[in-house]
């Protein structure tokens, strides 16, 4: 009990720390990659290429003036920042990020809390997000912010849904709704984003929507809504906004590796999936988790940097008539194919399994992006090589 | 005291302390901010009495979605600073007061009845069903076959009930 209660308050610890230091260098990371995107040097006077960038903005943040709006609910205006990141930080503790670390008393597993309902943890907690967003942008008493906050709202309880049917899927694939096993179930086999492909895609888009991260970052949208939710914010609590924004940013991109890409597996062996359980395999583990969480941080970057806006109404209709139906539907499919996979055909999981459905999402995936499409990439392109 | 009483006091002290916050509150924000409080500190009981996955499921729908709604429209209609009192005269406090005391009287005659032997487990049989089949196995088991029907049938009020609001608030689609 007490070697428990050690082991789980370093790792909180270590946990918080490292994902606060990540977020840090996120933000430098971010413009640092959009300066490079844009042909500009970006922020590389601090420190050796800019490395110091992060603590001279949170210093700078914390010596800003505090400015409070004349009209403003003073409690829920303070409080707001702060239950924006609260959930974010929350959702990381059930995410395994590598496997046991042996010590001298017992075996100890890399994730801050292994719950029997690890899964759906992350989606109640996911869901509580938005009451940061909203509340910041209704406590501002500013109709600019509270446009913002109506907009995060709608739009997270939109997104949410698809998200979920999309995560189905992986749990009727895995069978179970702990995390740890979901991560085990793809390191016997083949990562999950072959056999649920298009779960994968549903899931990617709500993440983004989720996450208020460009293309979808309707509550903020600066060209309409000044800044929407933290127009009226200040130093260190604007600062916290964002700080929310990217911890969320870490913990989708980290939802994204433990899900489809096989959590802390390294593909192609079966030499870290095994024990005895040493530190090196939890090095190798944990560095695997760390390259695939960080390939997806740089895709929500390089996103940010290269698609526009939507307009809201747009935001509205992908959401309620393609991905809710999408999902459904793929996910009427998917428990098909599973069924006559294991009942009819006998099959368990595993390699041949997953492709087998691979193939499936292949032959779906093909006539869907053609109608998503609309003409104007694919088919556009094709008109173009015709010329 | 052992250390599940002493959070089950902490999580029933903070429901209740809650529950009053969300009805006294003149400003709806308020009150609906409160509310989720206590659907927070009801999770916890549940999670105390090893029922996670409804403990899960009461944030997942309660506080995540139901009461981001309720935030929603108190927003979108502008209703979120406090309005007139609006308790009626002595009449209504009389009634009031009325009706808690027999709601009261009822509790007090509810803790006087042992449960049923009927409902009583034998000690250990929960863990040893969840053992078995798994926390959400558990509840879907009986759910998805032996309660079917009667699930069906809630769903389908349930979705006559959203039919019926479309209809009512939109006359032309």
């Amino acid at each position: 009990m007490t070697f428990f209660l050690v082991s789980s308050i370093i790792k909180i610890i270590v946990v918080f720390t490292v994902i606060m230091v990540g977020v840090a260098l996120l933000t430098l990371a971010e413009r640092r990659i959009c300066a490079w995107m844009q042909d500009r040097l970006g922020p590389n006077r601090v420190g050796p290429q800019g490395l110091f960038q992060p603590a001279a903005d949170g210093l700078k943040n914390l010596l800003k003036e505090e400015t409070l709006p004349a009209q403003a609910d003073k409690v829920l205006f303070l409080l707001a920042p702060a239950m924006s990141f609260v959930p974010a930080l929350l959702t990381f503790a059930v995410i395994p990020f590598a496997t046991p670390l042996p010590t001298p008393w017992g075996d100890v597993d890399m994730v801050v809390a292994n719950l029997p309902v690890g899964f759906l943890y992350i989606l109640a907690f996911g869901s509580l997000g938005v009451y940061g967003i909203v509340l910041a942008g209704w406590a501002s008493n500013n109709k600019y912010s509270l446009l913002g906050g109506l907009r995060a709202s709608a739009q997270m309880i939109s997104y949410e849904i698809a998200m979920g049917m999309s995560t189905v899927a992986v749990l009727l694939l895995a069978g179970n709704v702990t995390l740890s096993e979901v991560v085990a179930r793809q390191a016997q086999s083949i990562w999950f984003v072959f056999p649920l492909s298009l779960a994968y895609f549903i899931f990617i888009v709500a993440a983004f929507a989720e996450t208020n991260r460009l293309p979808f970052d309707l509550p903020e949208a600066e060209g309409e809504l000044i800044a929407g939710y933290h127009t009226e914010y200040s130093a260190m609590k604007f600062s916290m906004f964002y700080i929310a924004e990217y911890s969320n940013m870490v913990t989708a991109s980290a939802l994204m590796t433990t899900l489809f890409f096989g959590g802390w597996d390294i593909p192609f062996t079966t030499w870290d999936n095994t024990p005895p359980w040493t530190v090196l395999k939890t090095v190798a583990t944990l560095a695997a988790f760390c390259l695939k969480v960080s390939c997806f941080l740089f895709l929500y970057i390089w996103v940010r940097w290269t698609l526009p806006r939507f307009r809201y109404d747009q935001l509205m209709a992908l959401g309620w008539k393609v991905m809710l139906p999408l999902a459904l539907g793929y996910l009427t499919v998917i428990a098909t194919a599973l069924w006559i996979l294991h009942a009819v055909l006998g099959w368990a999981y595993d390699t041949r399994f997953g492709l087998a459905l691979f193939g499936l999402n292949v032959l779906l995936a093909i006539p869907l992006f053609f109608v998503l499409d609309r003409g104007h990439i694919v088919a556009g392109s094709m008109a173009g090589e015709r010329a | 005291m052992s250390g599940t009483l002493v959070l089950f006091w902490a999580f029933a002290g903070l429901a209740l302390a809650s529950a009053l916050g969300c009805i006294t509150r003149r400003s709806p924000v308020a009150s609906a901010l409160w509310l989720v409080v206590t659907l927070f500190a009801l999770a916890a009981l549940f999670v105390l009495l090893d029922a996670q996955f409804i403990a899960v499921l009461q944030l997942l729908v309660y506080a995540g979605a139901i009461m981001v709604l309720f935030l929603f429209v108190i927003m979108l209609l502008n209703l979120g600073h406090p309005g007139p009192m609006d308790v009626k005269g002595p009449v209504g406090v009389g009634t009031a007061f009325l009706l808690g005391g027999v709601l009261l009287f009822q509790l007090w005659i509810l803790r006087q009845a042992a449960p049923p032997a009927s409902i009583q487990l034998p000690p250990g049989s929960v863990a040893r069903l969840q053992q078995e089949q798994g926390l959400v196995g558990a509840i879907a088991q009986p759910l998805f076959d032996t309660y079917l029907i009667p699930f069906e049938i809630t769903s389908l009020l349930l979705l006559a009930a959203l039919v019926g609001a479309v209809v009512l608030a939109k006359r032309r689609l």
